[in-house]
């Protein structure tokens, strides 16, 4: 790789040398990848790097685990235990649901609508570098003094400097504060990319249910974040300038930050779950071989949660005191919300009803995603009855629930979502019998860990203690969840050994169209080329790529429109045969398959995509040195002058980033040389394009730089 | 594949980077609703802080008090100060889609300097409050007051920042009459921040305790 990165700085750069670096121009290499713009190699990094937090939010499941494997365990003291929960619980919910739906959202969205390329390109690149700085600067915590010891939910005042005077939850506060930038400006990206860029005819109710998923996902984002920013910056005002938000000495509220955590909290339980819903109403209609039953109603139903998501969030506060008629509304609206994820759910079930099934490992995992997350969202109805409420309260009940509801859900529908759209992403598909493997090892597991926690917490078990005693009977179901803990880690292992036995071992390429699946990110090649379509497809109706494929007879059945038989085209089917006899035959992989035909690159189609650019990393990588400056800015002021630089970094990279342009000009061609329309991107004037851009960078500039970060940068042009 | 066959419509792709005198779906160029979509996350960065400090009026357990320290009629004044540059904005947009490139930066530099203004009275109220012993630390009006509308000085600032960005480009002649939808934008932000002024002034100084 290393070879790859000098020519890349060093190559002379081509046109419009206009900002303080060279742009960039390598199509491969590690450098290729830093700089890119490409939403698809942005998804695929997306994914990595929440993988790898999984990873180790896993480790930190099993050491909790193991520390409560038996009575008065030893594995871990008191405060090594507040660590590990409190990061466990952060990087599940920011740093692996979160990143890897957006790497679903990235990768999927714009291929779904027809578009090359998200709205801001740049923008979008930014984001990633931010979420993984601001994971990495969590994790730094662990190198630098402790980590995070305050809970996922960080409850002020015990998260005030009086009572937590380490930097444990400064690095908690400004991790945060990185990752909802990341995230807001995600979101901004993705609803311009949703609402502005779609194909000719793919109206708002033709658009795939994933999309639409993750379009009420981005609002959730775009609403949820400013109020855990603000929440986070009262915090920070608290615990490095005096301030009194949360000091019940001087009059303050700690109820205040409940109602600001968990007004983001609860959107943001179903800022987790509707991606997963999103990909299980890709996965179910295609291996039913029907139609989702009632589209419009499953996207009126996630819009319902959308908007009633905002009104439940007091259920998490029950046992605060707040008086019986707030307990009383809540109570009604939570249960109320419980009727659009029903509806939903009885939607998936009708859609499976009679249809001809193919158990894929996807379809089995979009299978358990309905089954774990049913039970999980009956305990939370449960919960919503507050008398039953108040009794399970900080107790391993509400553990049970919530992982029933993001593991079970959320993650269940993520892993469907991998085994679904590998094919795609990689062009080659996943071992099925290792998949099968991997999903029976994940179900079995889940269920073994999280059950009996339902049952620890109707007997009294509390939440957040590192260890108990013998006396209290909780010995032989603590050691089961414990055995289950590890049926996952082995099932995780499993879909590593399967992602290197697919890669490397039996390599059967996937062809365009693997699944005969429905929307359009199966029209073109796997993986698809950087500008995703030769043509922008025009659109007719929902599905619109298998109204394509398939007609009916007279009576109803289905006619493939090339003649085929029903199921993934000839073409595709013959492909992958050869392919796999390849393999049988001399096991070398995919070297023997047949080849692909050749892919013609952008500049040969005369299509003009955005060109890689390196300020989106600088302008990330200001960001946590922003943090760390006005972190131990409270020890000596003179690291507020760190906090300086990261602020000048910022400004200077977006400053730098506006004025260059989104796609450098090509050389003319014959056929673009009107500048007054150009029909492609970059194709006009592009001095007037930095110039532009250059408005609006300064602006998203200083917003992150000084004094809001959860809402900054929003408007940095491109 | 050649252009012109590309160029439907709603060719999505139209919009990469530039979406001026494209065609979207919705008709608002990328810039412009990503602008109003991120305004939309500003009001709930607002609206959590105004509520912050709703909560905790006439909570402070020891003094100073709103009433015994607000200067109203200097803080409406620069309350006005700020509202006029709403106008010098909208005349600044105007100058600019009828070309009239002079007239643009006299504008654009004018509601630079009336934002100054603005913020230069904040700066002198802060200075006078904390003379008169009310710091961010004194008691929960104190914590409160500051961090709202220093929030709101900071997005002036910002504001002043871009004001002064366009007027640059416009003077180095990088601001053409075509691109006039980018000071239309950067009106978007500061007309908006304008608003939550209206409200954080009618919140804290008008509102009785």
């Amino acid at each position: 790789m290393t070879t790859v990165l000098e020519p890349t700085i060093d190559t002379p750069a081509g046109p419009a040398d206009s900002g303080l670096l060279r742009r960039p121009t390598n199509p491969k290499g590690a450098w290729s990848w830093i700089t890119t713009v490409d939403h698809k190699r942005i998804g695929i990094m997306y994914g990595v790097t929440a993988f790898v937090f999984f990873l180790l939010g896993g480790i930190e499941a099993l050491l909790i685990r193991v520390q409560l494997a038996k009575p008065n365990g030893t594995v871990l003291s008191a405060e090594a235990y507040n660590q590990i929960f409190t990061m466990h619980g952060t990087t599940m919910v920011f740093l692996v649901v979160m990143p890897m739906s957006a790497a679903f959202f990235n990768y999927l969205a714009p291929l779904q609508i027809g578009a090359r390329d998200v709205a801001f390109p740049r923008l979008n690149a930014f984001s990633f570098w931010a979420f993984l700085f601001g994971g990495l600067f969590l994790y730094s915590s662990f190198l630098l003094g402790g980590a995070p010891n305050g809970g996922w939910f960080g409850y002020a005042p015990n998260t005030s400097i009086t009572f937590s005077p380490g930097y444990n939850i400064d690095f908690w506060i400004f991790g945060l504060q990185i990752l909802g930038i990341a995230s807001t400006v995600g979101a901004v990206n993705l609803i311009v990319t949703m609402l502005n860029m779609r194909a000719p005819g793919m109206t708002l109710m033709r658009m795939p249910v994933f999309t639409w998923m993750t379009l009420v996902s981005s609002f959730l984002i775009l609403f949820a974040m400013p109020v855990i920013t603000v929440a986070l910056f009262l915090l920070m005002f608290d615990r490095n300038f005096g301030s009194n938000f949360f000091n019940p000495a001087a009059g303050g509220d700690p109820v205040l930050w409940q109602h600001l955590f968990w007004l983001f909290g609860h959107p943001e339980v179903y800022i987790l779950i509707l991606p997963a819903m999103g990909m299980v109403s890709e996965i179910l209609p295609t291996f039913a071989r029907k139609p989702l039953f009632g589209y419009p109603v499953i996207v009126f139903s996630g819009i319902a949660i959308g908007f009633m998501g905002w009104g439940v969030w007091v259920h998490h506060m029950f046992s605060v005191g707040l008086g019986p008629v707030a307990v009383s509304a809540f109570s009604v609206s939570t249960m109320f919300i419980a009727v659009p994820t029903g509806v939903k759910i009885f939607n998936w079930v009708a859609t499976v009803w009679r249809g001809s099934l193919r158990f894929t490992t996807p379809m089995l995992f979009a299978l358990g995603f309905i089954a774990m997350f049913t039970i999980g969202g009956l305990s939370g109805v449960t919960h919503s009855v507050s008398p039953h409420d108040r009794q399970q309260t900080d107790t391993y009940y509400v553990v049970a629930h919530f992982h029933y509801v993001l593991f079970g859900g959320a993650l269940f529908g993520i892993m469907g979502g991998i085994y679904y759209w590998w094919p795609k992403i990689f062009g080659y598909l996943l071992d099925e019998r290792w998949g099968k493997v991997n999903f029976w090892t994940w179900l079995v597991g889940f269920n073994l860990t999280f059950a009996p926690m339902h049952i620890l917490g109707l007997r009294g078990m509390p939440r957040r203690i590192y260890t108990y005693d013998d006396s209290l009977g909780l010995a032989a179901l603590n050691m089961m969840a414990t055995v289950g803990s590890f049926v996952i880690a082995v099932s995780t292992m499993i879909f590593m050994y399967n992602v290197w036995y697919s890669t490397k071992r039996r390599r059967i390429p996937a062809g365009d169209d693997p699944w005969d699946a429905r929307t359009l990110e199966w029209a073109t090649a796997s993986p698809p080329p950087d500008y995703n379509f030769k043509e922008v497809p025009v659109v007719h109706s929902v599905d619109d790529f298998w109204h394509q494929k398939y007609t009916e007879d007279d009576e109803g059945r289905l006619i493939r429109i090339d003649g085929g038989k029903p199921g993934p085209s000839t073409a595709d089917v013959a492909f992958r045969a050869a392919a796999a006899a390849a393999v049988d035959g001399n096991g070398t992989g995919g070297d023997g398959a047949p080849p692909a035909p050749p892919v013609q690159t952008a500049h040969e189609l005369g299509i003009h995509m955005p060109s890689p650019s390196y300020y989106p990393l600088l302008a990330a990588l200001s960001l946590p040195i922003l943090g760390y400056g006005m972190m131990y800015g409270r020890s000596s002021g003179s690291h507020y002058v760190v906090a300086g630089l990261g602020a000048v970094l910022l400004f200077a990279s977006i400053y730098a980033w506006g004025m260059e342009p989104s796609a450098e000009p090509e050389e003319p061609h014959g056929h673009d040389g009107h500048d007054g329309e150009p029909a492609l991107v970059g194709a006009g004037p592009q001095a007037e394009l930095g110039a532009g851009d250059g408005a609006d960078g300064p602006a998203g500039d200083g917003e992150g730089s000084d004094e809001s970060p959860g809402t900054g940068n929003g408007e940095a042009g491109a | 594949m050649t252009v012109t066959e590309q160029a439907g419509p709603a060719a999505p792709e139209a919009a990469h980077g530039d979406g001026h005198g494209h065609v979207t779906n919705t008709g608002l160029s990328n810039e412009k609703l990503a602008m109003w979509t991120f305004l939309g996350s500003e009001c709930l960065l607002f609206g959590a802080l105004i509520s912050a400090y709703f909560l905790y009026r006439g909570k402070s357990t020891s003094g100073p008090t709103p009433e015994e320290i607000y200067d109203i009629p200097f803080t409406s004044v620069s309350s006005f100060v700020l509202l006029m540059s709403s106008l010098t904005m909208v005349l600044a947009l105007a100058a600019i889609q009828r070309g009239d490139h002079r007239r643009l930066r006299v504008w654009l530099m004018a509601t630079a300097l009336l934002g100054a203004t603005f913020i230069a009275g904040q700066v002198y109220e802060f200075t006078s409050f904390i003379r008169e012993g009310l710091t961010i630390k004194t008691n929960l009006f104190g914590s409160s007051f500051f961090v709202l509308t220093g929030f709101h000085g900071v997005h002036v600032t910002l504001g002043i920042v871009m004001l002064l960005s366009l007027w640059n480009l416009s003077l180095r002649g990088k601001l053409p009459r075509e691109k006039s939808e980018v000071v239309e934008i950067a009106g978007l932000y500061w007309h908006f921040v304008d608003v939550v002024w209206i409200v954080i002034f009618t919140v804290i100084y008008l509102i009785p305790t």
